[in-house]
């Protein structure tokens, strides 16, 4: 085979791996043929990285197998975390993805330079600030969501103004370096600049923002290997990283639309912030507390259960205890479901990966406009670590920080039922007047141990 | 502006096009295998690293290129592993008494 043989065999790879990627995205409509499209993905990376290995460009191999081997030893213990870290997995990825885009428009730029070609330096220009800005932005979004960093957003005055100036400042070195490619000093500042922006992005943003950002980083780092795909007329990285980042996007617009929040508020807003006017206004005002016997008896006596669980429940690991529960109340006949909203975990689907893990089948996980419609005929809405999502004021108090966020509406349901550890105000330091209707009982403890003790009266009593 | 860019540009519109009408389709219910799985399918510049590191050109790009490979083949294995670990999870009421 000639050497411009071989080349259009792995062309043809590319082309084969395109299809691939597609065919792998368009099975996970549903999770029937979601295990079909992995399989594929797999099959179409094996493929082009093994028809890779043998471009005849590449001449040298040991150290190329050696980092491979480290690669694997990194990624097999990054595939195997609990469910409950895969949004930081998820971010950690998001900056590994971006390291690497950047790094090869970096390597590609030094090859080339000092003589390179304007649209050329435009494009490496581009697509290493990107690159650079989401690996930082990334490293902080994974810091925040394993908690080594403040999850609060870090904000001072005049802040976007100094966060735009230093990305302005990233995109005049790129046009400095368009118009005078010669001067290659300038390119080390601008990666540096990029960096410092990334770190700037998300420091501010944090709390209930974090399934945005997650998602704006998934956009950026699939459109950072699509520019890098246009800098080495790669059309297979244009065509993965188009499809990344389309995802990463729409993600973004369903958070952001779950929270009634446009993107630029979400980049701009800091939320999450203490709202400390809504935090000192807060009243006494009387809550019915009650035990878990009275819990068991209402929910024995119910036809319709609908569980709204929150990232609280995960934090608690109450999921394999809830599992028991929807055991035993199907059991008797009570159909159970649960109310899931979008932003109800870390990420985008966090929560229904968190039930499915305790093995509660996912027809039963339904989606916020889902369930609704049918919250009025229900008997008992059992919230279970979740606040903000079931807070009736987003309908009502136009003066409240989330009015017009969609809400589970809990509070239409005949009784509702919250367990909660005190009555401390929620992650957005919001006040919940859910907590103080007619028909609200509260059921003060951790989430595990009041689901464990409703699950034993269960089983006891009958 | 180079051919290259033209074609680029075309294969880029078309992807995305057609990124969003599937993303679109795909259940809520697994948006977070869809994140991870995007992530390892993204994790294609391992061949763009692979062919960087394995010219040799400069001392610097192959090093460039060698942690590009390292850290794209990570994403690439540790996408797929939790994407399959998580689907795995995802049952029907039947198929979950019967397990």
């Amino acid at each position: 085979m000639t050497p411009a043989d071989l080349q259009q065999l792995i062309d043809v790879t590319y082309i084969t791996a395109a299809i691939g990627f597609i065919l792998a995205i368009k099975w996970l409509s549903s999770p029937v043929s979601a295990m079909r499209g992995v399989l594929v993905g797999e099959i179409a990376s094996a493929i082009a990285v093994t028809a890779t290995l043998f471009d005849p460009q590449v001449t040298h191999y040991k150290w190329i197998i050696i980092t491979l081997i480290i690669g694997a030893a990194v990624g097999v213990p990054l595939g195997l975390v609990k469910m409950t870290a895969v949004p930081q997995r998820t971010a950690l990825s998001h900056a590994f993805g971006a390291l690497s885009a950047a790094l090869i428009g970096i390597a590609e730029y030094y090859v080339v330079a000092p003589n390179v070609p304007k649209f050329q330096m435009a494009e490496i220009g581009l697509e290493v600030i990107i690159g650079s800005l989401t690996f930082t932005g990334s490293i902080i979004a994974a810091g925040k969501l394993q908690e080594w960093l403040p999850q609060r957003p870090i904000t001072y005055k005049g802040q976007n103004y100094v966060s735009l100036t230093v990305l302005g400042a990233a995109l005049a070195l790129m046009v400095a370096l368009v118009i005078h490619p010669e001067i290659t000093y300038l390119f080390p500042a601008m990666i540096g600049v990029a960096l410092i922006f990334g770190i700037m992005l998300v420091t501010p943003i944090g709390g209930a923002d974090m399934p945005t950002v997650i998602s704006l980083l998934n956009s950026y780092a699939g459109f950072s290997a699509a520019l890098l795909g246009f800098v080495l007329s790669n059309k297979v990285l244009i065509v993965a990283g188009a499809l990344d980042g389309a995802s990463g996007f729409i993600l973004s617009v369903i958070m952001c639309k779950a929270m009634n929040r446009s993107f630029t508020n979400v980049l701009f807003g800091a939320f999450g912030q203490v709202q400390p006017k809504v935090a000192g206004a807060k009243e006494e005002r009387p809550v019915k507390s009650a035990s878990p016997e009275d819990a068991a008896a209402i929910l024995a006596a119910a036809n319709k259960v609908v569980i709204v669980p929150g990232y609280g429940m995960a934090v608690a690991q109450a999921q394999h205890k809830v599992r028991e529960l929807y055991d035993i109340l199907t059991k008797k006949g009570i159909d159970v479901r649960f109310g899931i909203h979008p932003v109800a975990g870390r990420m985008p689907g966090h929560m229904n990966v968190l039930l499915a893990e305790a093995d509660i089948p996912y027809d039963k996980m339904m989606e916020m406009d889902a369930i609704n419609g049918d919250l009025p005929q229900t008997d008992v809405a059992l919230v279970i670590g979740a606040n903000d999502v079931t807070n009736p004021a987003a309908r009502t108090d136009q003066s409240s920080p989330i009015y017009g966020m969609p809400i589970i509406d809990v509070d239409k349901a005949r009784t509702v039922m919250v367990i909660k550890r005190s009555m401390a105000a929620g992650f957005a330091g919001i006040d919940n007047p859910l907590y103080y209707l007619d028909n609200t009982m509260m059921l003060f403890g951790d989430a595990k141990k009041f689901v464990s003790e409703i699950v034993r009266e269960l089983s006891g009593g009958h | 502006m180079p051919a290259d860019f033209i074609s680029s540009l075309f294969v880029f519109i078309l992807s995305a096009f057609l990124g969003i009408e599937l993303i679109k389709r795909v259940s809520p219910l697994l948006h977070t295998p869809l994140m991870s799985l995007t992530n390892a399918l993204d994790a294609i510049v391992l061949v763009a690293a692979i062919i960087i590191a394995g010219r040799h050109e400069t001392r610097l790009s192959t090093i460039l290129g060698l942690i590009a490979v390292a850290a794209s083949f990570s994403n690439m294995v540790g996408g797929f592993v939790i994407t399959d670990r998580m689907l795995g999870m995802f049952k029907t009421g039947k198929a979950a008494k019967k397990s």
